[in-house]
């Protein structure tokens, strides 16, 4: 039992399953999961659907994070992506054509990497502070999305576009799959190769790491463009799953989701150690929350609050210094460090 | 990330030291020139004195919200919540004055306490809990939002005679006029400079932004220092929120939104290096009429669209920041 209470992935399935399971109160049904036309129908489902584009950004950013980075631009990309897309669809003679589609997606990825590539040259190039390097696109950004749908809302009529964040595959919700897929790319690539080391390494410190032959900048780049790529799909899916592109709103405040979905997951936001599929446990919680504030009946405008609260009190637990003056007595192991527990604890006289 | 070297201040004393330290306040103050002088040889009117004065009336409460960022900048930190705190006062304001009809002599310090009271308790757990500014700051924000939406979401006017007389209160002098905010924020823009020049905190708060373990080291107050800035910069919010509420004598949970990334861009874009431990509100002060003056060109030119700001403001942004890079490196 004290094994699975001190497992990693403890508190943030805990949190998911109590979010879920009150949602029973309020409606009975919560869990009941139907096909209906050869589609997957239900709440669960509707939370992951939903929550896919917030699964995608909270990828990218727990890799940035895990550099020691972190990136305030996603929601702007999402915006940018998003609005590319749509314009390019709109400018089709026929906008059900799948090449013309394919043709508007790929353009929109390629800006992503590009938008993701000047991150990474501003922090790992130029050396300039993460959190300012990524202000730049932040703001800027809203600019550019707005000057590419001139200012309007986008609609578009696609049904192969509306796929990418409404339609359906083989039953499941065609969103869930692309999630899936990156997030298996990202966990193969991270915790089957090298790479994920290496990450770890940077965060922790990108001199010594460099010192030690490992080649800091190119990772923190590469991880950037990644973020940017994430953001874009996202940002895809975000369109695509309202048929429009909005400049203003598409994407506003993903980041802060994002952020706050790697730092339930038990990434530090010192960087140097990452979990993917927390990441996604975080996400999925965010969403949860989201919906369940929406089952109950509260007010959807106090989610904030909600939010406010989830996010100090995450951070404070993961703090260091919290814990030492709260938890001084009890040496409750710390629920972010995972990979440390196994190694004796220097104790604090208290 | 990489290593940074030293901030400007906190460099060996040289020669070429004084240029370096002014150089960004003084590529703000060129950058100005250049867009004044283009505005006047381009457009009609714009060499009326008004337009300047207008955008101090335009402008007065992104400067009360920048001078507070200015002190947190300085010790290294950051604030998030300011934009959503200038919306909460307004929406406090709005509803205890119309809904409670309670008297704008109470309501006035309340919101003021109540702003000051958020950047405290900010200021406390991030120092106490040793969480980053960014995080806590973010969690202010959304707290401060999440409030406004709780109070009501939609947009209250104000019709209180107070509020509308100092609202409309036009200060003329020789065929020109300012508003009371105006004055009020220059006011606080002068208290920031004392304070900040002349008093112990200020050379505390610089001396954190410089080197927050020396200035452990040397035994200055890093906690009471640290605490203190972000309650100046909920105050400054919460005043700032005030004089938007004269501005537009109304309410809205959806007010501000974004604000406090303009303020940190007034105060980048006015030279304050943001690791901290170098810069002048002056330059705070140059930033915001830099900001001002884009909207006002942009106004001018009539076929460009509001979206152009950002995009300006976005490139303004990353050329000081690389100027600061370059600035910082130069030191040994």
């Amino acid at each position: 039992m004290a094994g699975v209470l001190r497992h990693r992935f403890f508190w943030p399935v805990a949190t998911l399953l109590i979010l879920l399971a009150s949602n029973l109160f309020f409606s009975p049904d919560f869990f009941a999961v139907d096909v209906r036309q050869g589609h997957l129908y239900g709440s669960l489902i509707d939370i992951v659907r939903f929550g896919a584009p917030l699964i995608l950004v909270s990828l990218g950013m727990t890799l940035v994070i895990a550099t020691g980075g972190i990136d305030l631009s996603v929601g702007s990309v999402v915006a940018i992506c998003g609005a590319l897309a749509c314009l390019q669809i709109s400018g089709l003679s026929d906008q059900n054509s799948v090449v013309g589609v394919l043709l508007a997606v790929g353009l929109a990825l390629g800006l992503a990497l590009l938008l993701g590539a000047w991150n990474g040259l501003l922090v790992a190039q130029a050396g300039i502070q993460p959190i300012i390097a990524t202000l730049i696109l932040m703001v800027a950004g809203r600019g550019l999305a707005q000057l590419i749908t001139d200012g309007q809302i986008i609609t578009i009529n696609s049904s192969p576009y509306k796929l990418i964040g409404g339609g359906y595959w083989l039953t499941v919700p065609f969103s869930i799959l692309v999630a899936l897929v990156v997030f298996g790319f990202a966990l193969l690539l991270t915790r089957r190769t090298a790479l994920g080391l290496l990450i770890e390494s940077v965060g922790g410190n990108a001199e010594a790491s460099r010192l030690a032959g490992i080649h800091a900048k190119r990772i923190i780049f590469t991880s950037y463009v990644f973020c940017g790529l994430c953001a874009g799909i996202a940002g895809l899916m975000i369109s695509s799953n309202v048929s429009s592109a909005d400049g203003n709103n598409a994407g506003l405040w993903i980041e802060l989701d994002a952020i706050l979905a790697v730092v339930i997951g038990g990434t530090s936001l010192a960087g140097g150690r990452f979990s993917l599929g927390g990441t996604v446990l975080g996400a999925l919680i965010i969403q949860t929350l989201t919906t369940t504030i929406y089952t109950i009946g509260i007010p959807p405008e106090t989610t904030l609050l909600f939010k406010a609260l989830v996010v100090t009190v995450v951070c404070l637990l993961q703090s260091p210094a919290f814990r030492a003056k709260v938890f001084r007595r009890r040496r409750r192991p710390p629920p972010a460090q995972p990979d440390r527990q196994q190694q004796p604890k220097v104790e604090v006289p208290a | 990330m990489s290593a940074v070297p030293g901030t400007v201040a906190t460099g060996r004393p040289r020669a070429l030291q004084p240029q370096q330290k002014y150089l960004p306040l003084f590529a703000t103050g060129v950058l100005l020139v250049l867009m004044y002088g283009a505005g006047v040889l381009r457009y009609d009117g714009f060499s009326d004195t008004q337009v300047v004065l207008n955008v101090f009336v335009d402008n007065a409460f992104l400067l009360v919200v920048a001078v507070g960022m200015t002190f947190v900048i300085l010790t290294g930190g950051i604030d998030l919540s300011v934009g959503a705190v200038v919306a909460l006062t307004t929406m406090l304001s709005a509803s205890l004055l119309q809904e409670q009809g309670w008297s704008p002599y109470l309501v006035l310090p309340l919101v003021l306490l109540i702003g000051a009271l958020l950047g405290l308790g900010m200021g406390c757990i991030i120092h106490y809990f040793e969480i980053q500014p960014f995080i806590v700051t973010l969690a202010g924000m959304f707290l401060a939002r999440g409030l406004c939406y709780t109070i009501n979401t939609s947009s209250i006017p104000i019709n209180d005679p107070l509020w509308t007389s100092i609202a409309q209160q036009r200060i003329r002098f020789g065929g020109f006029f300012i508003s009371v905010s105006v004055l009020i924020a220059l006011a606080v823009v002068a208290i920031g400079i004392y304070v900040l020049g002349y008093t112990r905190l200020g050379r505390n708060t610089y001396a954190i932004g410089g080197n927050p373990q020396s200035a452990l080291l040397m035994g200055l107050p890093v906690a009471r220092t640290r605490i203190a800035v972000y309650t100046i910069s909920g105050f400054c919010s919460a005043l700032g929120g005030v004089l938007l509420s004269f501005y537009m004598l109304s309410g809205n949970s959806l007010h501000a939104v974004g604000m406090e990334l303009d303020a940190i861009a007034a105060v980048v874009i006015g030279g304050t290096l943001l690791t901290g431990g170098s810069g002048y509100l002056i330059g705070t002060v140059l930033g915001v009429i830099v900001l001002g003056l884009i909207q006002t060109i942009i106004t001018f030119q009539g076929d460009l669209s509001s979206w152009w700001t950002k995009i300006v403001i976005g490139v303004l942004l990353f050329a000081f920041i690389v100027l600061q890079r370059t600035v910082a490196r130069r030191q040994p």
